[in-house]
């Protein structure tokens, strides 16, 4: 324990400094990795693992891969052949989409990440506006992708790679979050119609694969709509994609819901809050907040989802790849593909995980639950 | 507390609360027996009983956190029914205080109070913002508006939700067992704010088991027991004389300690 413990008289004990953490380096590792003999022996044999783990890794990526040349008969150092990402890099990028219209993906990702921060973060100036510009941005970007008036016409069906999960991912997202808090509502409402409704739409997209939803989205859809009639691909798939996350959310959103102390409900109710002002104002801010991590958790599930639509012959990163995989010219790259789609992938979500820790602790006000 | 009351009362002849042959139901279990009670203006009520006997219920039933099944609630000549109008209308002439705060943890002190000022009077923020902090300062915590109810000590809440309750500017106050979840020397701050209040002539309906406030503030003391009121009388010839068995049963426990 402490050197020297100075005795005060009673009463007299003066605000100290807190003690300060133990100094340096050397003591830190001292402590945590070397404090016994068994630590010392489990410490090296991690080290042990971890060293050929990271130089296997290392290698296979960075030192023994190959970044220029022409075909795969260049690659010759014993790691990865990168060139297949290069060759086909705008592909992952945009799909099909026109070679002299890439401006326009890359305009609507610098809108959109506009778009976003003001979302994001409540700290920047003149973030009303802002948001207001985030509202029109769905309009915006829908217009610049797809054009008309004025625009080249790019149809869905020549969108695809990172555009494409994106596309796919960020419409799911906003879309489900609003569409599942409803449905959360809902099914705690005392209108019974509103919550059988809502228990029934839950339970049943709950209860079955979204690959199946994506089929019937995409084949048996059309059957059930007039001669003629035809929606985009496209649209089916997120309008797929979004219900099957907000079925999702909608539990998650519950469960905050629950975790809300009756009192508050009370506090409001006895303040004169109607309804939606008291879950606007009171429940859902709380319960929100509660759930963050499932939320989050059901963002990146539903991002990572998006894959599936290769499977209905959309063109997304994975679709992208398969066929870059198919590629002759490229053949048994599949590890390469995979592993570049893998990185984009972690990119967003690593992102997203890391974004929902600030926002905990930023929301943190001192209440214990 | 002085044994002498210091009581002025401001009650006056206007009826603000109306409950005639009142009965409540939870499922099976008859909770409330014919109530029948009319508080004037500016009258403070105390309302006391051994635990279980319906006074929760009672006062919750007069903002309708509680609805009764029988009988009828008249709250500022507005009758309480389930036209949603009624009950909103009687919630903003009714402030309540409760047991355990119920303040907004992710609001801050000042927003907790200016929230339904600004929502359901439609007030401007900065009026709103005043109002609050001249209340703020009347519960003696203006220092404390910017903090977050988890940071301030029970005392401190229960005097935040009064002046919470006292932003609406609310004609009649419920208050439901408000110290009993604090510690003595928070009690006795708490108490203070509610006296300096009931001096004002604010209509008051106060259950606690504070014998020495109902003796100060107190134009009338209400004991209940199983759901019916058994006696009420005003303070000092309820707790020198009380009628029946069962209050001087409950006096004797409560006043034993
Ligand atoms: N939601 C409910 N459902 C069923 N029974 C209830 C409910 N709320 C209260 N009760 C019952 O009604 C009776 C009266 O409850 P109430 O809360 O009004 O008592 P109280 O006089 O306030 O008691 P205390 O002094 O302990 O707060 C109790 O027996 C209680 O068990
Ligand atoms: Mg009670």
């Amino acid at each position: 324990m402490s050197v020297t413990e100075q005795q005060y008289a009673p009463g007299e004990h003066p605000d100290l400094p807190p003690p300060l953490g133990e100094a340096g380096l050397i003591a830190w590792f001292k402590k945590r990795l070397f404090s016994s003999v068994g630590n010392t022996i489990l410490t090296l044999v991690a080290v042990f693992f971890l060293y050929h783990v990271l130089s296997a890794i290392i290698f296979w990526t960075l030192t023994g891969a190959t970044f220029t040349g022409e075909t795969k008969a260049d690659c010759d150092l014993g790691g990865a052949c990168w060139l297949v990402i290069g060759d086909r890099f705008h592909q992952f990028m945009y799909g099909l989409y026109p070679t002299d219209q890439y401006w326009r993906p890359n305009l609507t990702f610098i809108l959109m990440v506009v778009a976003i921060v003001p979302v994001l973060f409540d700290n920047i100036p003149h973030r009303g506006k802002f948001l207001l510009f985030s509202a029109i941005f769905p309009f915006i970007a829908f217009y610049l992708l797809s054009g008309g008036w004025g625009l080249e016409t790019v149809d869905t069906d020549e969108w695809g790679g990172l555009l494409l999960t994106l596309v796919l991912g960020v419409t799911g997202i906003v879309a489900s979050l609003p569409i599942g808090i409803v449905l959360a509502l809902g099914r705690r409402s005392n209108m019974p119609i509103v919550r059988t409704l809502c228990v029934c739409f839950i339970e049943f997209i709950r209860g079955v694969p979204l690959i199946t939803i994506l089929f019937m989205a995409s084949n048996m859809l059309p059957l059930f709509l007039p001669e003629g009639v035809n929606f985009d691909k496209l649209l089916r798939a997120l309008i797929g994609v979004a219900l099957f996350s907000s079925a999702y959310m909608a539990e998650v959103i519950r469960g905050g819901l629950q975790a809300i102390p009756k009192g508050q409900y009370e506090g409001a109710d006895a303040m004169g809050l109607s309804y939606w002002q008291s879950m606007r104002l009171i429940i859902l801010p709380q319960a929100l907040r509660i759930v963050i991590p499932g939320i989050v958790n059901t963002f990146i599930g539903l991002y990572k989802d998006t894959t599936l639509v290769s499977i209905i012959g959309l063109f997304d990163l994975i679709g992208i790849g398969l066929v870059a995989v198919a590629d002759v010219k490229w053949r048994g790259l599949a590890p390469e593909t995979y592993a570049f789609i893998a990185l984009l992938f972690f990119i967003s979500c690593f992102a997203m995980s890391r974004y929902s820790l600030w926002l905990e602790n930023k929301l943190h006000t001192g209440h214990k639950r | 507390m002085s044994n002498a009351s210091t009581n002025t009362s401001k009650k006056t002849d206007e009826v603000a609360i109306q409950l005639n042959g009142v009965h409540k139901w939870y499922g099976q279990f008859h909770v409330l027996k014919d109530i029948n009670l009319n508080v004037q203006r500016g009258e403070r009520i105390v309302i006391c009983g051994p635990s279980g006997s319906g006074k929760s219920t009672l006062i919750r039933c007069i903002n309708r956190l509680e609805e009764h099944q029988q009988g009828d609630i008249i709250v500022d000549n507005i009758e309480l029914t389930g036209n949603l109008k009624n009950i909103d209308a009687i919630r903003r002439e009714v402030g309540m205080c409760f047991q355990h705060f119920n303040l907004f943890p992710h609001l801050s002190v000042l927003e907790n109070c200016t929230l339904a000022p600004i929502w359901v009077r439609k007030m401007p923020k900065k009026e709103a913002e005043e109002i609050a902090m001249h209340y703020l300062e009347r519960v003696k915590i203006p220092d404390q508006a910017s903090k977050f109810p988890g940071q301030l000590s029970g005392g401190q809440q229960q005097r935040v939700a009064i002046a919470r309750s006292l932003c609406m500017n609310p004609r009649i106050m419920l208050f439901d067992e408000p110290t009993s979840a604090l510690d003595p020397e928070m009690i006795a701050e708490v108490l203070d704010t509610m006296i300096e209040l009931a001096e004002t002539g604010m209509t008051m309906l106060c259950v606690t088991h504070e014998m020495g406030f109902a003796r100060k503030v107190a134009d009338r003391v209400i004991f209940m027991d199983g759901g019916e009121i058994i006696e009420q009388n005003e303070p000092e010839e309820f707790f020198n004389n009380p009628q029946s068995e069962r209050t001087q049963k409950f006096l004797s426990q409560i006043l034993a300690h």
